[in-house]
């Protein structure tokens, strides 16, 4: 069984890396800047501590005042768990940097979360819609859509 | 040995007029009588079968439907159910479900249509060759179902194909499926190549 990491205690590693990376953090998940986003992706998948070679999932919810992008990670090794997340409030053109450097497996979920979401991965190398036809217009999983 | 007088009964008169009737029968009828078609002539009166041209080319359409496999979403198990040992349409000359459009005369839309699917439905449509008809299976198909109000679902597949034959469920049972089978006969066979 996969053990989910308290996200308070990884709080406080990312916070020694990179301080005021973290905007918020509970049991369930961690919250950080986007900005300071792929650099806590690069501490978290490079320390042998934690070690999170393996991006499972990458979604996003629309909370009206804000986008959250959130990204279950697993380690393979250590088996365990973790939930890390973004905000971005600009509703017009939120910008979060893009994993696909990191998790290979990036590439689709961002194009999907994009797709459906429109969320812009900055640094993506080929952002285009996953599901939807070239031509659709809107982003139908935002709360406003319709 | 003597036969005992008493064990058979006197012949009385009408047993021996129904004798004397098969008798004379008997030997009135020593040839066949000749066929009504003997005119046609001895080869050709063993050969031919009077009908009409629409019966017979109807009989074999809707005996021979060769159903193209298609299917979109979770009415296609009930579709695949109908093939096998259990429900079995081989009972209606249905035995195999074809890979190729060109192949089949039959298309059984089972399945949610969305807008992105919609081009190669009509694109494997447009592959059939002539006759062929078309059966709608399950809600999503005939009216998009729930997903009605989607963004991405076709609300109904008459929009995109011409359809013959609706079977309403969620997903339809493999009988209800077979019922729609038989109705589909049943319109072939009131088709008249004349009229095509």
């Amino acid at each position: 069984m996969t053990t989910a990491l308290n996200g308070e205690q990884v709080a406080r590693r990312i916070n020694k890396v990179s301080p005021g990376a973290v905007v918020a953090s509970d049991k369930a998940a961690v919250v950080v800047t986007s900005e300071s986003l792929f650099k806590v992706a690069e501490f978290l998948k490079n320390t042998p501590a934690l070690d999170f070679d393996y991006l499972t999932d990458l979604t996003a919810v629309d909370y009206t005042d804000y986008f959250e992008v959130v990204y279950h990670l697993i380690s393979l090794k250590h088996n365990h768990s973790l939930v890390l997340k973004t905000r971005c409030h600009d509703r017009d053109k939120p910008v979060v940097p893009s994993m696909t450097g990191i998790w290979r497996s990036a590439d689709f979920q961002e194009r999907e979360t994009y797709d459906l979401m429109g969320i812009v991965f900055d640094g993506h190398p080929n952002l285009k819609r996953l599901l939807l036809w070239e031509g659709f217009v809107g982003h139908p999983l935002r709360r406003d859509y319709l | 040995m003597e036969i005992d007088k008493y064990s058979i009964a006197p012949a009385n008169e009408l047993d021996v007029a129904e004798g004397l009737r098969i008798n004379s029968l008997m030997a009135a009828s020593a040839h066949p009588i000749p066929d009504p078609d003997s005119w046609i002539g001895e080869e050709l009166s063993r050969n031919v079968l009077v009908t009409t041209v629409d019966y017979v080319v109807d009989w074999a359409r809707s005996r021979s439907l060769f159903p193209l496999m298609f299917g979109l979403a979770c009415c296609a198990f009930e579709m695949i159910g109908m093939a096998t040992s259990r429900f079995d349409i081989s009972r209606f000359g249905m035995d195999i479900f074809r890979w190729s459009p060109r192949q089949a005369d039959l298309m059984i839309v089972a399945g949610t249509l969305t807008w992105k699917m919609a081009p190669a439905v009509k694109l494997v449509y447009e592959q059939m060759a002539e006759p062929k008809w078309v059966i709608a299976m399950g809600q999503c198909t005939i009216s998009g179902g729930p997903f009605r109000e989607s963004y991405s679902v076709v609300p109904g597949i008459n929009r995109i194909i011409p359809v013959d034959v609706y079977v309403p469920g969620c997903p339809p049972r493999p009988e209800g499926l077979i019922h729609g089978i038989t109705k589909l006969h049943q319109k072939i066979v009131k088709e008249s190549i004349s009229k095509a």
